[in-house]
Order: C-alpha cells, then structure tokens, then sequence
C-alpha cells in the first residue's frame, strides 16, 4: 500500500471516530428536546457527554488537519468549495460548545432554558449538514480543471443530498438514544428505549431509500460493488438486530449495533469514494485522487511515524476517560454541567 | 469591498479574536495547576478555594478558545485555499500532529478535571490538571513551529509548483520558533498573572475575603515578574534575530528609511511620512538600536529602501516587476512600540507588588490596587499588538519570500460569501464575548464562597449550586 493511500485509510478513520463519538452526543443534543421532559431531565442529558463532548469533536478537527497535512488538495477544494455549508457548521459547533459550559453558570431558568435551545438546535443541524456535505461530495461536485470547485445552490442541496444528511442525523439520534438508555435510569432509561424502538423502522426506512438514491445517483455501486453490498447488508442488519437487543433491554448490545451502523455507513462513503477523494461532475479527468492531491512521500513518512506514536496513546486515555465516568448519571447526584 | 482585504480582514478579526482566550488558558491553567498542588502538597482548604474559584473562571474562558479555535483551522482551506495548496505538504504536517498530540490531551483531561472531582484519587486529579497545562504548551508550540516557517521558511524544497518538506528536524529547530516559542508563552504568562491580579485586588479594594484575594495576589505577583522579565528577555532576543533574518521587517518597526548611523539610535517617537519615505519628526536614543539589534554599542542596520533594492532584485522574479516589499510602516512601528509599553508598564507593576509584598502591605497600597484593575487589559494590548507587529510587518508575504498574500487567497470565493462569514462571526464574537464576561463577572461578585462552608457540601458540590 502506498502511503497516499494509507493516509486515506486514516483520515476515513478518524471522521468514523467522529461519527462513532460525536455521533451519540449530537444525538443526546437532540435528545434533549424530544425526550427530556423538563429542565432537570436535560440536565442530566447534557451530564452524559460532559466530560467527553470535547474530546469527540477534537476528531473533527484532527481529522481535518490530517486531510491539510496529506491531502492539501483536497482540503483546498473541499474547505473553500463548501463554504456556506461550513461557515454554518462552524456556526454551529461554536454555539454548541460554548452552552454546555454556560447553560447553568447564569442567574435563572430562562438563561439555561436559552442555551438549551441552541444544544438542541445545534446538535441537529451538525450532522445534518455534515451528512449533506459528504453524500453530495458522492455525488460529484463542479470541479475545475484547476481543481476549483465552484458549487450552486442544487450542487450542494439536492434530493440525495438532503436525504443523506436526513439519514445521518436520523442514525446520530438513534445512537444517542441507545447511549442515553446505557447512561440513565429510571424514566429517562426506559423512555429511551421506547423511544429508540419508534425510531427503527424510520431509521431503517431511510437506509434503504438512500441505498436505493446511491445506486441510481452514484457510481459507488459500479466502482465498488462488492464491499458497497456488504457493507449495506451489514447496515440493515445492525439496526435489525439493535431493535432486538433493546426490546430485550440489552442496552450495551444495541449500542453497539448502531454503532457498527455507523461505522459501516461513514465506511460506505469513504470507500465509495476511493481512490478519488473529490469526485468532478464536470469531467472524470478532473477528480481529485488519493494520488494526486496528496503530500509528498518525505512529508507522509513522517507523519506516519508521529501519528503511529501518539495514536495508542490517545486511544489509550480515551477508554480510560470512558472508564472512569462508567457509572450512570442520575438527578440525584451533583451534576457539574 | 476587494476579496483580499475581507479576508484578510476576517484573519485579522478571528486570530486576535482567538489569541485573547489562548493566553488566558495558558497562564491560567499553570496558576491553577499550581495552587491545586499547593493543595495537594500543604493539604490547606484556602488553596482548594482558589483552585476552584480561579479553576472556575478558566473553563469559562477555555471553552471559549476553543471554539474559536476550530475557526482558524477551517479557515486556511476556506479562505486561503491557494496558500493551503502550496504550503500544505510543509504546514499541515505540525498542524496535523497539534491536534492529536495537544487538543486530545487537552479536552481529554479538562474533562476528567472538571467532571473528576471526588471521583479519582486526588493525585491523578492532579495529574490531570498537568496534562491539561503540558497540553497548551504542546498546542502552542505546534502551532507555533507552522507559523515559524511562514516566517522564515525553512526544511523545505520548491517541487511540482509547491512547498514540499524534505527536513522535518529544520522546521523544529527553527531559530525563528525557538525565539517565538518563549516569548507568547512569557507573554501568556503575564496574561494569567494580570487577570489573576487585577481580579485580586478589585477585591482586596473592596476588603472581601482579604485573606483568599492576597494569597491570589501572591501567585500572581510570582507569574507576573516571571512574565514580564520573559517576555522582555525573549523579545529583545526576537528582535536580534529579526536583524539577521527579516531585516524589512525591523526596519519598518523602527522607522529606518535610510541605513542607520554607527552606533544606530532608537527611535522613541517618529511621525512618519510613507509617501515621501522619511521621518518628519523623531526623538531618538542614542545607541539603544544597536544595543538592541547587536547586544553592543556598535553596529548599523540598513534601511527600507537598501533593502527594498536588495530584494527587487531577489523577489521581481517570483512577484513580478515593481513590487513593493515595504510593509505598512506606520502600523509595524507603532503596534511594536505600544506593546513595549505595555509590557514595561506591567514590570515595573510586577515589582511594585514585589516591594509591596516584602514590606507585607499589598492590601495597604490603594494606588497599587486601583493600577491593577485597569491592567487586567495590559497583556491582552500587549499580545494583540505583538502579533499585528509580526504580521503586518511580514507583508506582502504569507510565506516569506515565496508567496505573497494577494496569491494565497482562495480564487473561487466570492467577497460576498467572506462578508457574510465575517459578519457572523463578528456577531456571534459579540454575543459570545458578552455572555462570557457577565458569567465572570457573577462569578467574581459570588466570590469564593461557594467553595467553603462545611466540608460536606464541599463533596457535594465541588462547583456551584445544583439548582435548577
Ligand atoms: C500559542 C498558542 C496558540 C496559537 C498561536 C493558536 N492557538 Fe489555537 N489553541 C491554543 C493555542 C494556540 C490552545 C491554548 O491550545 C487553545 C486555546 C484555548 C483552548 O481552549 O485551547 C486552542 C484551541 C484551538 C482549537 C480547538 C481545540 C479543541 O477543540 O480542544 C483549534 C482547532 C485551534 N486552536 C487551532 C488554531 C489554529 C489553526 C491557529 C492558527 C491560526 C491557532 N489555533 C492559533
Ligand atoms: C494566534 C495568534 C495570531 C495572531 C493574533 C495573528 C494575527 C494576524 C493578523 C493581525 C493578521 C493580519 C495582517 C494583515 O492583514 O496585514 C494575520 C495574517 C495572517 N496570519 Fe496571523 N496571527 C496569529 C497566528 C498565526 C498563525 C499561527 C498562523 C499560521 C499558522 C498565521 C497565519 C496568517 C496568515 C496566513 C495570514 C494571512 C493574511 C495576511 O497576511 O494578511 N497567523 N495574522
Ligand atoms: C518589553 C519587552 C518586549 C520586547 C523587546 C518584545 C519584542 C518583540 C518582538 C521583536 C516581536 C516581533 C517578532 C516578529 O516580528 O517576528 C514581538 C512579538 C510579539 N510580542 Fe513582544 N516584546 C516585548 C514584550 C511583550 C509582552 C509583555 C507581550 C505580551 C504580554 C508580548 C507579546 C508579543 C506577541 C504575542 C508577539 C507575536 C508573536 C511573536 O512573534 O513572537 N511582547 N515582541
């Protein structure tokens, strides 16, 4: 394997951590209007991802930096080319982070009431619009011969685009809801996995609609056909499967069930997408490849060695992370958030 | 408005923007680390209390930098993107390493710190406040180490029409990051130290908790000195480095035109007349530039129009004939004069409080503690006119003597889409601004109350009220 391609690998990796993490907590956020019932329930919602929330996002960003630092290309097209979807995600991120560090620092109920608005708001239209950016680059977007991307309004915003974003933020909430039935007790639990269990056949829906938009809207089914039906079976098959761990309230099994749906759903993509990593809709000459937008060999060396050193190290102290703040979040303790 | 200058512009708002929450993090986060291993160490409450209390007042501002910070990230592929594609190869690569050495390891351990009170043992709670510090120490040096080389390129070759690294050892021992390292971090210092300080003696004028206020001082007093007189030492030998490497750039911070004279004076005061390219009005100090530049009392430096010259006939090749390498003079001269003002100001206060502390009357000198409430802007002035000198200074380059700005900014963005992205970010900067300086305002007129009372609401409720 060539390192270009290794570094691909890489970055797919580290956006389906993202996914993966960032992916419950956006799906707590919305958790927080359709599930949490009043103020003192959205807090404890919001105490289920305080202390990680931060760390899940930092894979964004590494993620990003990594595609800067192998594939300036491809940051370049892509970063300048989307640049209204991106300004309202940074929108969005920015207004997320900071209300869970001031929804309760104020003086009443309004204040906090009003910071929990934009949790919720913005945990819905992150992936939303993460999710429309990734399928539309699927899709294919205008792409010069100087590798400029200039995109209009149905380049970005059209019907498989909206349904891919739909299908995301549909997959975030359904693993919000199974971490929130792992992470409570009592009422908020138990509502948790009635509402997860609602939400499966939509979930389920939407999968298979967007399998169904791929296959006549993309080529990933012509260029990767074999781990593309793969990958779709084992999608269906999570969430078919997630539905009866939770009706059996095995919470932990049907958390890991979505959580192998997403994975293999942001898998799908990355592999679609492969060896090219923009596609053009203008000419097929004009894509971006793993080949020709990447760094040079000297730059990618190094860089393997530095993230193979930290890599274990990060992952290390996440679980440990995770480990220590194992126990359920409850009303009756302190809650810090 | 012209494409470059918006995004310009939009760098210019969104870095000073960050850069004021970075500082505070990393001056604070190392006051807080040290007060908790006070803790740790003598066991006494009164050090739990201003962990907790200045603790407290940090996350606030963190949270703050960071999502600022995710900003600046996106913004070199946003609005830079022709910079992004001729540099990437060299600068992704410590950016890339910034966010999972550093950015893990912070937002990791802050979430333990915060949420881990009374849930580990009281070393690893320590520890994890430690990591939290080394990690904005690794983050700013990452970064850092990109920005050097946008200074003074180096570890470098010119292949397929780009950057590409071929020395990745060159790119950390650049001369210009081992200058520019220390110097922001001293920098960052005196911000923890003023804010600490300047909060410190608001309450000491008010003769609340006098007790909590002057032990606060104390620190502040130690980071303060440590700050400034780093600060000074790093930037003087900034400065000589300046000389041998960017001389452009010291000739417009001092106002030099022509070659200077041997010994070569200062320049306190000039009015300067761009146009014309002279200095209608000066007040020097005899000897002080060659001091400064060369550590003796000899020595010229050359001025903007030699080098000008020089570097037509380095540059014409790369930016086209008759450009002009000067930078915008008036700004370079005076944002480096104001942040030596500012951090001569916050030594002499430092030692003031030094005298002040030894004669044990801090809480006595009203004078001193009606100077320190205003100098909670010092560094914050200080740090923003430190960066503007760099970079304005650096003009026209982003990259020194590769690429120019006019040629970094991204081609297929249109000057609408970056007003419409400064305008709201300039909005939500205000509203985010706005909320965060009345959280802290409450917290401060809260005082450190919420942190004492009996030790079994200390368990508790390690950070404030439940409420709601
Ligand atoms: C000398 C230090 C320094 C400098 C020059 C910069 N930053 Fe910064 N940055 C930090 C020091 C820092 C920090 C101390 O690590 C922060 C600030 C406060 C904080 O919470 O973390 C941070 C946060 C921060 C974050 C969020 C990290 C997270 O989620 O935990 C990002 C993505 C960046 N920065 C990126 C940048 C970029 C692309 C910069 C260049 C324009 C930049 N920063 C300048
Ligand atoms: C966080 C601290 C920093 C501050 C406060 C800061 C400040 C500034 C300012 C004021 C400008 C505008 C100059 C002008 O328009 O004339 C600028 C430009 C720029 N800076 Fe920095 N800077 C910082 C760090 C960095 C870093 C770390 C990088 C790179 C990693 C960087 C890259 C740039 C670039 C690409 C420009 C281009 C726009 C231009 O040159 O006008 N800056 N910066
Ligand atoms: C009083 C003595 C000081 C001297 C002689 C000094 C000198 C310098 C010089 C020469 C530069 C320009 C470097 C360049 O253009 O590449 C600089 C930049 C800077 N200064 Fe200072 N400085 C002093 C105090 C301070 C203080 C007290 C602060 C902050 C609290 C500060 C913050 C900065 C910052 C943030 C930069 C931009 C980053 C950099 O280039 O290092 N300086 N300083």
């Amino acid at each position: 394997m060539e390192l270009s391609e290794f570094w691909f690998v890489l970055v797919s990796i580290l956006f389906i951590g993202f996914f993966f993490l960032e992916g419950f907590d956006f799906g707590v956020g919305m958790a927080t209007r359709f599930l949490a019932r009043d103020q003192l329930e959205r807090t404890v919602l919001v105490n289920t991802i305080g202390p990680v929330w931060d760390a899940n996002e930092v894979w964004l960003i590494t993620g990003a930096g990594a595609i800067f630092a192998a594939f300036p290309h491809w940051y370049a097209t892509m970063f300048s080319g989307y640049y209204l979807p991106l300004l309202l995600v940074l929108l969005c991120l920015i207004a997320r982070g900071v209300s869970f560090e001031f929804r309760r620092k104020g003086p009443n109920a309004q204040w906090t009431n009003t910071w929990d608005w934009s949790i919720f708001i913005s945990s819905l239209f992150t992936p939303f619009l993460l999710g429309i950016l990734f399928t539309s680059m699927l899709r294919g977007m205008p792409i010069q011969k100087d590798m400029n991307m200039t995109a209009g309004f149905s380049d970005v915003i059209n019907i498989y685009s909206v349904w891919g974003g739909l299908t995301i933020t549909l997959l975030c909430f359904l693993h919000g809801l199974y971490f929130l039935a792992l992470k409570t007790e009592d009422s908020l639990r138990k509502r948790a996995r009635e509402m997860a269990k609602k939400l499966i056949p939509f979930v389920l829906g939407a999968v298979v609609v967007f399998v169904v938009l791929s296959w006549t809207m993309t080529d990933i089914f012509v260029v990767r056909r074999v781990p593309e039906l793969i990958l779709m079976n084992i999608i269906v098959l999570a969430y078919g499967l997630s539905y009866i761990f939770i009706s059996k309230k095995k919470e932990g099994f049907a958390f890991t069930m979505s959580g192998v749906g997403l994975i293999s759903t942001i898998a799908a993509i990355f592999i679609g997408l492969f060896p090219r990593v923009m596609i053009s809709s203008i000419d097929k000459a004009f894509d971006l490849t793993v080949y020709n937008a990447a760094s040079g060999p000297y730059s990618l060396k190094i860089m393997t060695i530095v993230s193979l050193t930290i890599l274990p190290f990060v992952i290390g102290y996440t679980i440990w992370s995770y480990y220590v703040f194992r126990k359920r979040v409850s009303a009756k303790e302190h809650l810090t958030y | 408005m012209d494409l470059l200058i918006l995004a310009r512009l939009q760098f210019a708002v969104t870095t000073v923007y960050h850069f004021f929450f970075v500082p505070l993090s990393i001056g604070l986060v190392f006051m807080v680390a040290a007060m908790q291993t006070l803790y740790f160490v003598k066991g006494n409450e009164i050090y739990k209390k201003m962990t907790k209390f200045w603790g407290n007042l940090f996350l606030i501002n963190f949270v703050v930098g960071v999502v600022t910070g995710i900003i600046q990230e996106f913004q070199f592929g946003m609005n830079w993107s022709d910079y992004s594609r001729f540099v990437g190869d060299v600068f992704g690569a410590p950016l890339a390493i910034e966010a999972l050495l550093a950015f893990f390891m912070e937002s990791t351990f802050i979430g333990i710190w915060v949420f881990g009170w009374n849930r580990i043992s009281k070393g690893l709670h320590l520890a994890s406040i430690w990591l939290v510090a080394l990690g904005t120490l690794l983050s700013g040096f990452w970064i850092l180490t990109a920005h050097s080389f946008m200074q003074v390129p180096v570890g470098f070759t010119i292949n397929n029409g780009r950057a590409e690294m071929n020395d990745f050892m060159a790119l950390l021992t650049n001369g210009k990051l081992w200058v520019e390292f220390p110097h922001v971090i001293f920098g960052a210092f005196c911000t923890g130290a003023f804010f600490v300080a300047g909060i410190s003696a608001y309450g000491l004028l008010k003769k609340k908790h006098v007790q909590f206020y002057k032990t606060s001082m104390k620190f502040a007093i130690i980071a303060g000195l440590v700050g400034s007189l780093g600060a000074a030492l790093s930037g003087h030998s900034n400065a000589q480095y300046l000389v041998e490497k960017q001389p452009m750039k010291m000739a417009a911070i001092e106002g030099i035109w022509k070659d200077t004279p041997d010994p070569a004076p200062w320049s306190a005061f000039a009015i300067i007349d761009t146009k014309n390219r002279e200095n209608k009005f000066e007040i020097n100090i005899p000897y002080a530039l060659s001091f400064l530049a060369y550590s003796k009392f000899e020595g010229s430096l050359k001025g903007m129009e030699t080098l000008q010259k020089e570097y037509s006939e380095k540059y014409d090749a790369i930016t086209g004939e008759g450009t002009n390498y000067i930078p915008p003079v008036k700004t370079t001269y005076w944002s480096f004069r104001l942040m030596i003002a500012f951090g001569v100001f916050m030594m002499l206060l430092s030692f003031a409080g030094l005298y002040l502390w030894k004669k044990k009357a801090l809480e006595k000198s009203k004078l001193f503690l009606k100077l320190l409430v205003p100098a909670i802007s010092f560094p914050f002035l200080a740090n923003t006119f430190g960066w503007i000198t760099t970079e304005v200074g650096r003009q026209p380059w982003t990259v020194f003597g590769l690429l120019t700005t006019a040629d970094s900014v991204s081609p297929n963005v249109s000057a609408g889409y970056i007003l419409t992205s400064l305008i709201a970010y300039m909005l939500i900067f205000t509203i985010l601004a706005g909320a965060m300086v009345y959280l802290m305002i409450r917290k401060i007129k809260k005082g450190p109350e919420f942190a004492s009372g009996t030790d079994s609401q200390v368990t508790t409720d390690p950070f404030e009220g439940v409420g709601a």
